[in-house]
């Protein structure tokens, strides 16, 4: 058997919620029991609500944050177990939900491109050859590489941090929200690049977005979170054609569309006061009709 | 078409930075009237965000110069305006969403902190006064506003400690304090689920119908302006390319630029192919 390239073990995180005093009162319980792997070469999707815990297990899996409990393991290696942080950063790498805020602003494009290809052992000529070749693969003009990043347009921000987290040639690549500040023509030229990298270099992806349409064209697998618990897995295709449970439902029906045909697949959901619902709502009501299976 | 709220007339931007210059806008003309949502659409860098900040005169000269056009708001040219008075109306009159939030809010003050003081000023500015408590019970009415599943724990928060999509509604949140009457949001959706957002969209939809607002939205989702917007305007390379009602723009575009947007959306039927192999047209 292989051994998946990400494997989450039963992941918890909390987090202390303070009082004016900073006394600890309450916890947040961001991820709350998520297990799932990814296989080589694979496209794993995390979708769900704001703030079910997406970017806190992206963060927990790149060393950024620490889990209360719980395993990560890549490769079949445990990251808990004092993995060196350079060769961690080898197998993962991650495209942040921000484009702005995770390139340093004093350094030109070329310049931040440039750190990760050192550390690599890059010298001299190959490394502006390879800066060039990079800009390149996210459809940004060479001269991109004197710029800084308060010159780029959010969606060539974005690009930037996806050249800086393949430039290294990881296994795993974290995206969080790769795309949501791109422009669709740009965003499919990007998902053609990942999945072209992803055949020829076996990479496999943690995809986290809130672009279902995408998700689906896009993940082999998927899982949907809500209120830090994985409520729905399995194969993309699936899941959209029958979701099961009602939080994937509801999320189904709120995807905006641009034709009619999709507008005819979005699963029905009951309105109440004549709205779809909020989440909570709904599986209130649920619960409700599960309570009293009579009752109309 | 009524008399419009805002009103920009052939509008051109120009960046200059070490002796390279770009013309970022041509002659870029649009209309937002009141009690109407019109949308903005373009590819990456197609100059929405400049344009936007032209609005709200957040430009600065140098790097950006406005070569010429006319912003008009309520009738009077914004970029004739006294630089006071101007900025008398950013945060009361006009508000604006930006596409970045962690660069709109400061990290080492609490949410409440920073809406507070927001609205303090903005109270200041409008002759207005109000205690110290009611301009919390005013932050925490507009952060369940925007859906947040708890005002207060979010109110006592830092930046930091709150998700991408919590942080976007704390900036739309901010927008809405002091109950503009043109809001301009830059992306206003996209750090969102689709459930979270269509709320947020019906927030604003009814402040539309209810209280006269007037909004003028920048997107790269062409679902949420087809299934929102009364008006569109599509941008390419700093020039509008083409404007019409949205269901006419998504029935019968007229420009190809219009039409390959719209046909590189993944549908929720599934389908495409990415990657060289799948090669689309
Ligand atoms: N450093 C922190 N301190 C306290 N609470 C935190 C911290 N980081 C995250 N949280 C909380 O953990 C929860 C999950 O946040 P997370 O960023 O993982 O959500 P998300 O699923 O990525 O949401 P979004 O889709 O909005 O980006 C939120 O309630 C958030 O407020
Ligand atoms: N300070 C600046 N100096 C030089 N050029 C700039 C500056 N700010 C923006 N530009 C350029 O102006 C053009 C328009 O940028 P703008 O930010 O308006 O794009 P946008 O349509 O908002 O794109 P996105 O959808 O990616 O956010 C881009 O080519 C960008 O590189
Ligand atoms: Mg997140
Ligand atoms: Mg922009």
């Amino acid at each position: 058997m292989t051994v998946p390239v990400l494997e989450i073990i039963g992941l918890n995180k909390g987090f202390p919620v303070k009082n004016g005093f900073g006394r600890t009162v309450d916890e947040v319980r961001a991820v709350d029991d998520v297990s799932f792997s990814i296989a080589k070469g694979e496209v794993y999707g995390l979708a769900g609500e704001s703030g079910s815990g997406k970017s806190t297990i992206a963060r927990m899996i790149m060393g950024l944050e620490r889990p209360t409990s719980g395993d990560i393991l890549i490769e079949g290696r445990n990251l808990g177990g004092g993995m060196a942080a350079a060769e961690k950063r080898k197998l993962v790498q991650m495209v942040f939900q921000n484009p702005g805020s995770s390139l340093n602003p004093r350094r030109t494009i070329g310049q931040s491109l440039r750190v990760p290809l050192e550390a690599m052992g890059l010298a001299g000529r190959k490394i502006d050859a390879r800066i060039g070749e990079l800009l390149d693969m996210v459809q940004l003009p060479a001269n991109f590489a004197e710029r800084f990043p308060h010159e780029l347009s959010g969606g060539q921000k974005q690009r930037v941090a996806i050249a800086r987290a393949i430039a290294v040639q990881p296994r795993l690549l974290v995206l969080d929200e790769p795309t949501s500040a791109l422009d669709v023509s740009v965003q499919a030229k990007v998902i053609d690049l990942l999945v072209d990298l992803g055949r020829e270099l076996e990479l496999s992806y943690l995809f986290i977005s809130h672009d279902l349409s995408l998700m689906r064209n896009f993940a082999d697998r998927i899982g949907v979170l809500y209120r830090g618990r994985i409520v729905e897995t399995g194969r993309s295709d699936a899941v959209f054609e029958n979701p099961a449970h009602d939080y994937t439902r509801l999320l189904i029906a709120s995807v905006p569309v641009v034709t009619a045909e999709e507008e005819a697949v979005r699963p029905k959901i009951p309105l109440i006061d004549g709205e779809i619902p909020t989440a909570e709502a709904l599986l209130a009501l649920r619960e409700q009709e599960r309570r009293n299976p009579t009752s109309e | 078409m009524s008399e419009s709220l805002l009103s920009i007339r052939g509008l051109n931007v120009q960046f200059s930075a070490y002796g390279r210059s770009q013309q970022v806008l041509h002659d870029v003309s649009l209309d937002v009237p009141a009690h109407s949502q019109v949308a903005l659409v373009g590819e990456s860098g197609s100059g929405k965000t400049v344009t936007m900040k032209a609005i709200m005169g957040l430009l600065r000269d140098p790097p950006a110069r406005i070569l010429s056009g006319e912003i008009r708001y309520e009738g009077r040219d914004l970029l004739k305006l006294p630089p006071r008075e101007r900025k008398k109306l950013n945060g009361t009159e006009m508000s604006m969403v930006f596409q970045d939030p962690m660069s709109s809010l400061n990290p080492v003050f609490t949410i409440a902190d920073q809406l507070g003081t927001i609205l303090k000023y903005a109270d200041r500015r409008l002759g207005r006064s109000r205690s110290g408590r009611e301009r919390m019970a005013r932050v925490l009415e507009v952060l369940a506003q925007v859906r947040m599943r708890d005002p207060e724990r979010v109110a006592a928060s830092y930046p930091v400690m709150l998700s991408g999509g919590m942080r976007q509604r704390v900036l739309i949140a901010m927008a809405l304090l002091s109950e503009p009457k043109l809001l301009i949001a830059d992306e206003p959706g996209t750090a969102l689920d689709v459930t979270t957002q269509a709320q947020i969209l019906k927030l604003l939809k009814d402040l539309v119908a209810d209280r006269g607002l007037a909004l003028l939205m920048i997107t790269h989702n062409l679902g949420v302006v087809r299934e929102t917007s009364d008006y569109v305007y599509v941008m390419n390379k700093g020039v509008v390319v083409e404007h019409a009602p949205a269901a006419e723009l998504f029935s019968a575009p007229r420009e190809d630029y219009t039409r390959s947007l719209i046909a590189a959306v993944p549908r929720l039927t599934g389908g495409m192919r990415f990657g060289s192999a799948g090669a689309r047209v």
